[in-house]
């Protein structure tokens, strides 16, 4: 009785582990394979992503109403931005991109030097977009330009008492009430680069987490989902970045 | 039954690093242009009265999504995943383009003709 017991016991016990045998450990029992289950996280991470596109979508969609209504403070508040600051900051969260897609390479082809490389270059992209725009907040800061109680119309209600944007841009002097609204245009500013900036610090926490992992082989099995998904996020703020690059900067150049 | 399954599953796609080097070019060069673009004044199209669509936040707008459209198919690898992927991507840009166009047409058109 007590033999059989433990027969079958045992032949249980073999049949589970020849049931792990045939799948990466890596793969949960829910999923019958592992294309399954990389599809099925794939769709859940854009379904995160698309929830992203419609809180930056309403944030975008205040920006281009209020500029429609005060036109001429977003103009001139517009033009207190640095468009090569702006651009080496387009360049440099582009080639972040590029070192995050060659990451996921890596991951795929399973060479974990390469892997930790691509990542440690991505994490050094974010901090340096990260300080060109502490550099260009710091301006602002400077400048009183930052919405609430010491914010300054200065620049606005008397352009030529700011000289450097004024020689650029030659702007006519606001009347007090626009002038005010300028402050809109920097609220927006803010609100907009302060959110993608707390996303790229998001980001840059958990390229760190990644780069510790990589380094102990974690993503260089087979097992790229991580990687793979994280680049989404990364690509996709990155993205974020190159409307708000053409909407805040450019478009009001001329 | 497992067989049967890796019958009809294709490989995962690994995109070449000579895509991305491609694609990285291509974005740098766009964002050149959306730049050299905004110092030239592009002018107006006076379409009707009361109603003026100027060149240059169209071309800009216009450069920015073409590279976002090459950073999704290439870097985000949608030109090659799954049509379950590639329906999840464009029916979620079409529900925010029909949000963002609704919206933006009732506050442009609310007061028309009374300025």
């Amino acid at each position: 009785m007590s033999d059989s017991t433990a027969i079958s016991n045992s032949t249980a016990a073999e049949a589970g582990d020849s049931h792990h045998g045939e799948h990466p450990p890596y793969q949960r029992h829910h999923f019958e394979t592992v294309d399954q289950q990389f599809d099925a996280t794939n769709f859940a991470m854009w379904l995160f992503l698309l929830t992203e596109v419609m809180f930056f979508g309403g944030l975008f969609t205040a920006y281009l109403i209020m500029r429609n209504w005060y036109y001429p403070a977003f103009v001139e508040g517009s033009h207190q931005l640095s468009i090569f600051w702006g651009t080496a900051n387009t360049a440099v969260l582009i080639l972040s991109s590029f070192t995050m897609a060659m990451s996921v390479w890596s991951a795929e082809k399973r060479r974990r030097g390469s892997l930790v490389l691509y990542l440690c270059l991505t994490l050094m992209f974010g901090f340096t977009f990260l300080g060109i725009k502490g550099i260009e907040w710091h301006e602002k800061w400077e400048k009183h330009h930052i919405p609430g109680s010491s914010f300054s119309v200065q620049s606005f209600v008397n352009p030529a008492s700011d000289p450097e944007v004024y020689k650029e841009y030659h702007d006519p002097p606001l009347a007090p009430d626009m002038a005010q609204k300028t402050e809109q245009y920097f609220f927006l500013y803010f609100a907009m680069t302060g959110m993608h900036a707390l996303h790229m610090v998001i980001g840059v926490g958990i390229l760190i987490f990644m780069i510790f992992r990589a380094r102990g082989g974690a993503y260089t099995t087979g097992h790229v989902t991580f990687v793979e998904n994280f680049g989404l996020y990364w690509h996709f703020v990155d993205i974020i970045w190159i409307y708000l690059f053409a909407l805040l900067y450019l478009i009001s150049r001329h | 039954m497992s067989e049967q399954h890796q019958e009809h599953e294709q490989e995962h796609h690994i995109v070449s690093p000579g895509v991305y080097l491609v694609i990285l070019l291509a974005l740098l060069v766009g964002t050149a242009a959306t730049v050299a673009a905004s110092y030239i004044d592009l002018g107006e199209w006076h379409i009707a009265p009361g109603l003026t669509l100027f060149w240059n936040p169209v071309v800009a707008l216009a450069i920015a999504t073409t590279k976002a459209t090459l950073v999704v198919l290439f870097f985000m690898h949608v030109k090659y995943s799954t049509r379950l992927t590639k329906l999840t991507v464009a029916s979620g840009l079409f529900t925010f383009l029909v949000l963002i166009g609704m919206t933006l047409a009732d506050y442009f058109s609310r007061a028309w003709g009374r300025w």
